[in-house]
C-alpha cells in the first residue's frame, strides 16, 4: 500500500466491478490522439494486408463491408487510466479478415490513416478478440473516435486499438509501434498492468 | 516505480486551480510537455490515479510543479487544489510522454495553442526555452472564458514583454477585458490566418485543451496550410481528468 493520503477518502463507485489495476470508470468517451483527426472520406477508403514487401490482400470499404460482421460488446481500458464498460460495436472480426492469409508471421504492425502506427502479436488478433470496427453506439464510428473504421482489440490498452486503421503489416519478429517507441509498453496488458516500457 | 514528493510550496492560479511545487529527491530529469501519475491513497488502502502535466521547465533539477484544474465532480483534483497542505508527501510516477514534447535542441518556429488548462504542458515549453536561452521563436494562442481564468498572466506577460521572442495572443470566449478588439467568440478560421506562424514558415504546432477545442483548431491550422505532421495534441474530457 502506498503512502496514506492525509484527509483522502476517494469516491468508490459501490458498483461492484472489477477493473484493471490503476483504473477508474469513466461514462464518457474520452479522446485520445497524436495529432489532427484524420478525415477519409469512404471512396478512397482501403484496408489491406501486407508482408512488407508485398499486398496480400486488399479492401475497398464495398468489399469490406460485404464482409460477415458481428456485433459484440466490451470492456476499453485505456493507458491514461479511465475505463468504459460495456460498449458496444459493430465491425469484421480479425479471423474474417485472415481467414485466407497464409503467414508463419508472429507480429502485424497495424497502420493508420495519419501514419500512426502499433505493434501486436498475430495470435492477439485472431481467436475472437479483434475486430475492425466501424459502429459504436448503433452509430457510424465518429472520425475522433477512429471512424470509419478502427482496429478494436479490447483485452490490451486502447492504445493498440488503431484508429483510422489501413492496414496490417505482417512480421516475422516484434517490432514497437508509435506509442511503445515513445515510453510504452511493447504488448499493453491492462491486467498486468503494463503501461510503460520497463513494467514487467 | 512510485516517487515520493514533498510539497513544499502552493499557489493558487485561479479560483479552481492551483500549483503545487515538489520536492522530489530522486527526481531524473524531464522534457517539458511530459505529465506525472499522482496517486492518493485512502486509510484503508483505496487508491486513485490520474495524470498531470508538469508546468515546470525541463532543467529544474529535484522541484517540479504540476498545476491541477479543479473539476467539479473530481476524485482527486478537488484533493490537490483543496485539501492538501505543505509538507504532505505525494506519490508520483514518471515523468512519462514522449510525443507531445518540446526540446531546446529545436530551432523551428513554435506554435502554442491552449485551451483552457491546457496551457499547463505549452507552459512547461515556454518557461524551458527561458531557462536553455533558446532563440527558437514561440507563439502562443491561448483560449479562455474570461480574463480571471487565464493561468500564469503575469509571467507570460513578462516574457513575451522582455524581447518579443514569445509572441502572446488571449482569446476569449465569454468575457473580454474592456476595449478588447475581438468580441468574445471561440477560435475560428480568420484569428488562426492573423495571429499563428504562416504555414510556410513550417512551424511545429503544440494544441492542448478539451476534445472539442483541439479538434476546432487542428481543423483551422491544417486549413490554413500546416501539415499533420507538424501538429502534436494533447486532448482532455468530456470527463476532463487528465489535467
Amino acid at each position: 500500500m502506498g503512502i496514506v493520503s492525509r484527509g483522502f477518502s476517494g469516491r468508490r463507485s459501490g458498483a461492484e466491478v472489477k477493473l484493471p489495476p490503476g483504473q477508474h470508470l469513466t461514462t464518457g468517451f474520452p479522446v485520445l490522439s497524436a495529432g489532427p483527426t484524420p478525415h477519409v472520406p469512404l471512396d478512397r477508403w482501403e484496408f489491406a494486408i501486407d508482408d512488407g514487401t508485398n499486398v496480400l490482400r486488399r479492401w475497398d470499404w464495398k468489399s469490406f463491408r460485404d464482409l460477415p460482421t458481428e456485433t459484440f460488446t466490451v470492456d476499453l481500458h485505456c493507458v491514461t487510466r479511465w475505463s468504459k464498460l460495456g460498449t458496444s460495436w459493430e465491425g469484421v472480426s480479425l479471423d474474417t479478415i485472415l481467414a485466407d492469409v497464409k503467414t508463419d508471421a508472429s507480429h502485424a504492425m497495424a497502420r493508420s490513416y495519419g501514419d500512426y502506427t502499433t505493434n501486436l502479436p498475430l495470435s492477439d488478433l485472431r481467436n475472437k478478440q479483434a475486430w475492425i470496427a466501424f459502429r459504436f453506439d448503433n452509430k457510424d464510428l465518429a472520425p475522433e473516435h477512429g471512424g470509419p473504421a478502427r482496429l478494436l482489440v479490447p483485452h490490451l490498452y486502447l492504445w493498440k486499438s488503431a484508429k483510422w486503421v489501413r492496414g496490417l503489416t505482417l512480421m516475422h519478429q516484434d517490432k514497437p509501434g508509435f506509442w511503445e517507441s515513445l515510453g510504452y509498453h511493447i504488448y499493453g496488458d491492462p491486467w498486468r498492468e503494463q503501461r510503460y516500457s520497463g513494467d514487467e | 516505480m512510485w516517487r515520493v514528493g514533498k510539497v513544499v510550496a502552493l499557489y493558487d492560479e485561479t479560483a479552481t486551480a492551483r500549483t503545487i511545487t515538489l520536492d522530489v529527491s530522486d527526481w531524473p530529469g524531464h522534457v517539458a510537455g511530459q505529465h506525472v501519475d499522482v496517486r492518493l491513497t485512502a486509510s484503508d488502502g483505496y487508491s486513485a490515479v490520474r495524470s498531470y502535466s508538469i508546468a515546470s521547465a525541463a532543467n529544474s533539477e529535484r522541484r517540479i510543479q504540476l498545476t491541477v484544474e479543479r473539476l467539479p465532480d473530481g476524485e482527486v483534483s478537488p484533493y490537490l487544489t483543496q485539501e492538501i497542505a505543505v509538507g504532505d508527501r505525494l506519490e508520483l510516477r514518471g515523468p512519462i510522454g514522449g510525443w507531445f514534447v518540446w526540446r531546446s535542441q529545436q530551432t523551428e518556429p513554435i506554435q502554442l495553442v491552449a485551451g483552457g488548462s491546457g496551457i499547463v504542458p505549452l507552459m512547461a515549453m515556454i518557461r524551458s526555452r527561458a531557462m536553455a536561452g533558446s532563440t527558437a521563436p514561440f507563439r502562443l494562442l491561448y483560449s479562455v472564458r474570461e480574463p480571471e481564468v487565464a493561468f500564469y498572466r503575469e509571467e507570460l506577460q513578462a516574457l513575451s514583454d522582455h524581447d518579443g521572442s514569445v509572441n502572446l495572443t488571449y482569446a476569449y470566449t465569454r468575457a473580454a477585458p474592456r476595449n478588447w478588439p475581438r468580441p468574445p467568440s471561440r477560435i475560428d478560421a480568420p484569428l488562426i490566418a492573423n495571429t499563428t506562424w504562416p504555414s510556410n514558415l513550417v512551424p511545429t504546432c503544440y494544441v492542448c485543451g478539451p476534445t472539442s477545442f483541439v479538434e476546432s483548431v487542428t481543423g483551422f491550422l491544417s486549413s490554413s496550410g500546416n501539415s499533420p505532421d507538424k501538429i502534436r495534441t494533447e486532448r482532455f474530457g468530456p470527463t476532463g481528468d487528465r489535467k
